[in-house]
């Protein structure tokens, strides 16, 4: 008995080891969240259309907000040509704030985004505001009077949604504004319905149920344009605001590998975004279409790091 | 009686040969996950995550799989709590103090078929809780808000002098430690980073598992060492396991209040399976009429705490599918699977999926029974494992303990703080400082400050919004009586003295 119970722990311990794989992915969090899907959907189409050799391997390394992987990848895996790393809009905004122990976004190579998840602002079913300018309206006459709950940190990218479209609407007091960190986009919602907070913004995908059931009303969607499934929701463009906040899922490789294997990774990218497979993916997760890769994805990098150190600065959390 | 042919369809699903194998599977690897020290259910039900997919199962195999898994983690976590006095995963930890007791007193095999029938009964009957009332249960989610959530947390640490049974100022000292290392990491109300030290690793804070693997087990070890074996909990020695009638029917009251604290915890997304644990073993000694065993082996206070923190199990996936809003770690891990599985739970899943939800409570079903008979009548082939010789068991226990912190993170840091916390509990067991206190206020610390900052926000920094809902008033009420009731009843009781030399927890 004791030899067999024996041999079963065995058993498990062995089998959480993984068979070696040529290419890499990591996810900087740990199971389950959007950096993960990143990295197992991008690897798996991968390795369906044959541009990996084999299978990727997805290594989780949570920690910091992605800035245990990010110093990482920056010290000891400089070179490596065979790994990337999913990112997302929270990995440039902590970059911007200085939130990975002074590592800057030029230590990395930026080699795409593939799909964006599109920005979106609700309130509750019952509520008074219909549309977002009267959102705005009600926050320019009394700031006090509107909560806005979100899923990440004060300074992150949910807090930042709520400033960038208060500061292309010409309110520029922005420190006035409420805003409460909760737990992610669900929890953020029911403090919205519970009546806590008048308004919850997020991404359009965590908080489809939602929707649907008709528990909040979405008043705005921060896309360029309308979103496929969301069709009578409006853009925040349209009602005369001209703000655009996805969040991007990409990824980015380490910096001193060579050009033909960053060109390697460009082309990868390219093959996996504009498959098939890559387009249902973002249809049955709430994505939408939203590509930039290799030069022109760097430049995108740097333009919405110097975008959210201003905010930054003038909410007090970048000296 | 809709309940009933929906649920008549979900066992139609659920219950192939194929499933109830994977079942049993689940429902074994799931009981050692949980009995080892670090290894939690949320480390299980992760680690195994890969390995249904690698299989290739469809998402009510995995399903089943996973929440077996994470049942017969819940169940698991006693074994060592009992018989070595590490709680096997966080919930677990009120279990230690009647539990070893009871174990030293060689009344281990008692003390684990009371714990593993309060665990059935819990997990039971909330499963049938979630079954009956989750469409309205999750309605409850919208009426807490940060004032409420931070008078429940207020209410747990009002009653913590429940557990620090001889000192009172020694269990408020570990509190305050506790407290003092949550305050560690970013700071989600102002973003800026707190006693980081500009250590990128201490940005997420000090996770919990660390402290409890590092104050349990690596304390254990280092006493073991210094005692060569003498004083230490491991190598308890287990006779024969009989069914305790009479202490099933003494208990049974205990059950099924630890059940209804528990179920209400879970169902409350921020509080938890081990707030349920918690607060059904204080309520339970404060209940009691003669508390004196308690924290000396009274199986009440086994059959509490472990009813309450497997009913909360079941609860806490109340607010994980109506809402897609996890209660805890082992939720978020099966929220993941849910949404890679391409079901997004939500306030539709009840309607769009119903096959999915209804198998999902009936693998529960099936999962609870096959966890019955397995930690009852077959217990000893858990307790095999764990009374190995201690040559062969403290280096095993090490070994989990670094691979299972090692897992959390991926990181060398985090087993550094793991001896580091270790360390800091070999002192304080030298002192008689009790150690439970300071993973409760690790654990609570940081949801009930982030609740008070969010009520500051909202209210423009407003006391009084505080009391400002029938709830909150009503959770300060009790979190005033649960303070102040225990000193004026002690002088009308007129209770004996404490006596001098009372055995402190663990010993």
């Amino acid at each position: 008995m004791k030899n067999w119970t024996r041999a079963a722990v065995a058993a498990i311990l062995t089998s959480i080891a993984v068979p070696a794989a040529a290419e890499e992915c990591i996810a900087p969090a740990n199971p389950g969240g959007g950096w993960d899907f990143t990295c197992r959907q991008i690897g798996r189409i991968m390795t369906d259309l044959g541009v990996a050799s084999g299978l990727v391997q997805v290594t989780n390394l949570a920690g910091a907000g992605g800035g245990v992987a990010y110093s990482q990848v920056v010290n000891e895996r400089n070179d490596d040509p065979d790994v990337f790393i999913a990112a997302s809009s929270a990995t440039t905004t902590r970059l911007a704030q200085n939130a990975f122990g002074g590592a800057t976004a030029d230590q990395v190579r930026w080699v795409g985004t593939i799909g964006g998840d599109p920005g979106v602002i609700v309130v509750a079913a019952d509520s008074e505001f219909e549309t977002l300018p009267d959102l705005i309206e009600a926050i320019k006459a009394d700031p006090s009077s509107v909560a806005f709950a979100g899923g990440s940190a004060v300074g992150g990218f949910d807090h930042l949604k709520v400033l960038m479209t208060l500061d292309k609407a010409g309110f520029t007091d922005i420190r006035k504004v409420k805003y409460i960190g909760v737990d992610g986009g669900a929890d953020a919602i029911t403090q919205t319905v519970g009546g806590f907070a008048q308004a919850m913004t997020g991404d359009l995908s965590e908080i489809t149920g939602f929707i649907k059931s008709g528990d909040v009303r979405p008043i705005a969607v921060l896309s360029e344009e309308r979103v496929e499934g969301f069709e009578d929701v409006p853009t925040a463009k349209e009602q005369g605001i001209d703000i655009v906040a996805m969040n991007w899922r990409g990824i980015y490789v380490p910096k001193g590998i060579s050009d033909e294997d960053y060109q390697k990774w460009v082309d990868a990218l390219k093959q996996v975004g504009e498959s098939e497979e890559w387009q249902k993916v973002m249809t049955e997760n709430g994505l939408a279409p939203y590509s930039i890769y290799g030069d022109e994805f760097e430049t995108f990098v740097a333009d919405n790091i110097a975008q959210t150190q201003k905010i930054s600065k003038d909410i007090g959390l970048l000296q | 009686m809709e309940i009933l042919s929906n649920l008549a369809m979900g066992f139609s699903i659920a219950a192939t040969p194929y499933t109830l194998l994977l079942a049993v599977i689940g429902c074994f690897v799931g009981t050692i996950i949980g009995a080892l020290p670090g290894l939690g259910p949320a480390n299980g039900v992760a680690l195994l995550i890969p390995i249904s997919f690698s299989m290739g199962l469809d998402a009510i195999p995995a399903l089943v799989l996973l929440t077996s898994v994470y049942y017969g983690a819940m169940y698991g976590g006693r074994i060592s709590s009992i018989l070595l006095n590490i709680p096997g995963d966080e919930p677990a930890m009120m279990t230690t103090l009647d539990g070893y007791p009871m174990a030293k007193q060689g009344k281990a095999g008692e003390a684990l078929v009371v714990s593993g029938v309060a665990s059935f009964v819990g997990a039971f009957i909330a499963t049938i809780g979630l079954m009956v009332f989750a469409p309205y249960l999750a309605r409850v989610a919208f009426k807490f808000g940060p004032a409420e959530y931070f008078a429940l947390y207020l209410l747990a640490f009002c009653t913590l002098g429940g557990i620090g049974s001889n000192n009172q100022a020694k269990a408020a000292m570990a509190a305050a430690i506790g407290l003092g290392i949550a305050m560690i990491g970013l700071d989600k109300t102002t973003g800026m980073p707190r006693f980081t030290f500009g250590e990128l690793h201490l940005q997420d804070g000090v996770d919990f598992l660390v402290a409890i693997v590092g104050l349990f087990a690596v304390a254990e070890v280092f006493f073991f060492i210094e005692t060569h074996g003498k004083n230490s909990a491991i190598g308890v020695k287990l006779g024969k396991i009989l069914v305790p009638w009479r202490m099933l029917k003494q208990t049974t009251g205990a059950m099924l209040r630890g059940t209804g604290i528990g179920f209400v915890a879970g169902v409350l997304p921020g509080a938890g399976a081990s707030l349920g644990s918690f607060l059904a073993y204080t309520a339970e000694k404060s209940a009691a009429r003669d508390k004196s065993q308690f924290g000396k082996g009274d199986p009440r206070g086994v059959a509490a705490p472990e009813a309450g923190n497997n009913a909360a199990a079941g609860g806490a996936l109340v607010p994980m599918l109506t809402l897609g809003v996890p209660g805890s770690g082992t939720t978020a891990v099966l929220l993941a699977l849910l949404l890679t599985l391409n079901i997004t739970p939500g306030p539709l899943l009840f309607t769009e999926r119903p096959e999915v939800v209804w198998s999902l409570i009936a693998a529960l079903l099936i999962a609870n029974i096959v966890l019955l008979l397995m930690n009852v009548p077959m217990v000893k082939v858990f307790v095999h494992i764990l009374s190995v010789p201690a040559w062969v068991l403290l280096p095993g226990v090490t070994m989990v303990a670094f691979v299972g912190i090692y897992s959390l993170t991926g990181s060398s840091f985090d087993m550094l703080m793991m001896v580091g916390f270790g360390v800091l509990g070999y002192i304080m067991r030298k002192l008689e400082i009790p150690t439970v206190p300071v993973i409760l206020g690790i654990l609570l610390g940081n949801a009930m400050e982030d609740n008070l900052r969010r009520a500051m926000v909202l209210s423009d920094g407003d006391w009084t919004f505080l009391f400002s809902s029938p709830i909150a008033t009503g959770l300060w009420i009790a979190a005033v009586l649960g303070f102040v009731a225990p000193v004026f009843l002690r002088r009308f009781l007129k209770k004996p003295p404490m006596p001098e030399t009372e055995p402190k927890v663990g010993d």
